[in-house]
């Protein structure tokens, strides 16, 4: 598996390729460019919550409008398609293909994510990532508005190919010999968030045509005032954005199920459990979604369907954390950078699960709904997991894009400071919202407990942004001048034996 | 596969799901407590807009950023919106409902101890969303 960058080619033969490992290249640039455009959004967010009053934004709509492409960008332009890079590098190697089933359609899929992240920027949204009507129907600012709703749209059929592709490229292009209960997990993880988007995504699409019909005055299905109804936007809406969490986690998961074998020389605990585990994670994930609308005024027996179909969730990802920790168990551990990545990984990972169990008994959400409590919590699975798990997986898969080693000392000190300032800022997020802190509020009154963990948040959020420049430095040196990797065992883990999709394993 | 024993991940799993069984059953209960709404509720009518509350009680009288209930009373708040969603929240009696335009939402509440306690908005409306704020004013008649 060696990614080609260490010969130098023009760039335009890297972008105009249609190859499964540029593809994923211009995948990862991107996203990661748009990790780091996000980040430094939800610093400025940061740097205004410092105290009460008017620090560094002006006014609320730029405040809004920030908050809202923060959410956006770091959903939508840096998890999907970090995902996908890596499932575009490490697939087709998985299921012993030569390529992506449609290599066209592969780099059709990941042209559309620049413009519509254009859109998305140029516009500066406020309406915040979801979108609600009647807000967004009758009061949210063009252009703005609907330049976002195109790019969310670009973005969606975007994905709707990538899954596709990857759905095609494992059930029909896989090797003979390899059968489905011996694929890799992280090609699991792929089929299953793949199989998600394809049945959760047009949900959201058809959701995301009537807003904008409804916007132009040319339908009412969300407006109360033509004879529409605005939660029925967000149940639209749920339904695809419950499951899309899982398309998200699932990713990061698979990359662990890689990190940790590798590390911890060790085969996985068990890859029965794993598969049953995404699986289900992949069904119950449709049970749940109306779970975010129970301070909409649904009825009791609803929302006591929705907090069962929350709870059966559970379960799986916690087959995920015994696995492993299972996995690492009795192994002989090399803690290099990314297997601290995923360890931290799950250590949040876990503490996001308990979390979302408070959110979904019913009489505690509504101590918890829409506080800070929930930022503190969906921050915790996307950057807590999804985040930890793919920078460890970006360290992981550094040498063989590059052909250089990365720096091992800086990766562990971004690691520390990135650990420490999540804990920091969304735990405390947590406890700041059973003090009754709304979310999206620009400003707010100086009540001396709000004002004390405002300040440790901001501190913590400003950690992170410190590592996250260690990152961005060690990135762009090490791929220029770092030092070459040797790429039979760029880790020094003893050998090809660690590495599932290399023919000679004896696990396989 | 190799040899491992798997009895270990079935106890494991048996006690999450156990404390699943606990908490959703748990939550089920209190929640049928919670809302069961005491007969003699005194209906107050919630009026969101942006970027103000408006509250209408039973005799007539109208109050804007202002609510004021009696200490120990039993009230029925019925919740809509003028314009756009919004979220009916008194954080210290842990009173949330989303203000939804074309609907009414309701929820209860009985104050128990006098003061004053901030009413605020909790789902996104727009420009002054962080200061649609209003002040409950819970009064002791009985002292």
């Amino acid at each position: 598996m060696v990614l080609e960058l260490h010969k130098p080619r023009p760039i335009w033969q890297i972008m105009f390729s249609t190859h499964h490992t540029d593809v994923g290249l211009l995948y990862l640039i991107t996203s990661l460019a748009f990790m780091f455009m996000g980040g430094a959004l939800a610093l400025v967010l940061r740097l205004e919550l410092f105290a009460p009053g008017t620090q560094v934004i002006a006014d609320s709509m730029t405040y809004n409008r920030i908050f809202t492409v923060h959410g956006t960008t770091l959903i939508f332009l840096f998890i999907l398609p970090s995902a996908s890079a890596f499932g575009n590098y490490l697939v087709p190697i998985m299921v012993r293909y030569k390529d992506m089933a449609y290599p066209k359609l592969n780099a059709i899929a990941f042209w559309m994510i620049p413009p519509a992240g254009a859109l998305i920027w140029l516009g500066f949204a406020d309406f915040t990532w979801y979108a609600y009507p009647t807000y967004s129907v009758i009061s949210a600012p063009g252009p703005a508005a609907d330049m976002w709703i195109f790019g969310l749209k670009i973005l969606g059929v975007s994905s709707i190919l990538g899954s596709i592709n990857f759905i095609v490229t494992i059930m029909k292009c896989k090797h003979p010999d390899l059968p489905l209960s011996k694929m890799p997990l992280l090609a699991w993880a792929y089929l299953t968030s793949s199989l998600i988007t394809v049945v959760a995504v047009p949900t959201f699409a058809a959701a995301l045509l009537m807003l904008l019909t409804d916007r132009l005055g040319a339908s009412g299905f969300f407006n109360p005032v033509m004879g529409g109804d605005p939660i029925a936007y967000q149940h639209l809406f749920w339904f695809t954005f419950h499951p899309e969490v899982y398309i998200l986690v699932i990713p990061a998961i698979g990359f662990m199920y890689e990190i940790f074998p590798r590390f911890s020389r060790k085969p996985i605990f068990s890859h029965g459990s794993g598969v049953t585990a995404f699986v289900l994670l992949a069904l119950v994930g449709f049970a749940s979604w109306a779970h975010h609308m129970y301070a909409t005024g649904m009825s009791f027996t609803e929302k006591t369907v929705f907090m069962v179909g929350t709870l059966a969730a559970v379960p799986a990802s916690a087959m995920h954390t015994f696995n492993f920790l299972a996995t690492m168990w009795g192994g002989r551990i090399k803690f290099a950078t990314p297997i601290m990545w995923a360890v931290g990984g799950i250590a949040l990972f876990f503490s996001a699960g308990a979390g979302g169990v408070v959110n979904s008994a019913m009489p505690l959400d509504f101590i918890t709904h829409d506080s800070y409590w929930v930022v503190g919590h969906f921050h915790l699975f996307v950057m807590g997991t999804i985040l930890f798990g793919t920078v460890g997986f970006v360290y992981y898969m550094f040498p063989y894009v590059t052909g250089r080693m990365y720096n091992e000392m800086w990766g562990k000190v971004h690691f520390i400071l990135s650990f420490v300032g999540t804990v920091m800022v969304f735990f405390t997020q947590h406890i700041l919202g059973l003090f009754g802190m709304p979310r999206r509020i620009y400003d707010y009154p100086p009540i001396p407990e709000w004002v004390q963990m405002n300040i440790i948040i901001s501190i913590g959020a400003f950690i992170i942004g410190i590592s996250m420049a260690i990152f961005l430095g060690n990135l762009i040196y090490s791929s220029a001048k770092g030092k070459p990797a040797d790429m039979n065992d760029p880790f020094g883990l003893g050998g090809k034996y660690y590495y599932p999709y290399q023919a000679k394993n004896p696990h396989h | 596969m190799s040899g491992h024993s798997s009895w270990p991940e079935w106890v494991y799993i048996g006690v999450v799901v156990a404390l699943l069984c606990y908490v959703g059953a748990e939550a089920w209960n209190v929640e049928r407590i919670v809302e069961h709404v005491p007969a003699d509720a005194e209906i107050i009518k919630v009026i969101g807009q942006q970027w103000l509350w408006t509250f209408e009680h039973e005799d007539g009288t109208k109050e804007i950023g202002e609510l004021h209930v009696e200490k120990g009373k039993a009230y029925k708040f019925e919740i809509t919106s003028k314009d756009v969603i919004h979220s009916f929240n008194i954080h210290d009696y842990v009173v949330l409902l989303d203000a939804v335009p074309g609907r009414v939402n309701t929820v209860w509440f009985s104050p128990t101890e006098a003061g004053e306690y901030d009413i605020q908005c909790r789902e996104y409306c727009g420009l002054i969303h962080y200061n649609m704020r209003a002040t409950l004013i819970v009064e002791d008649k009985g002292a």
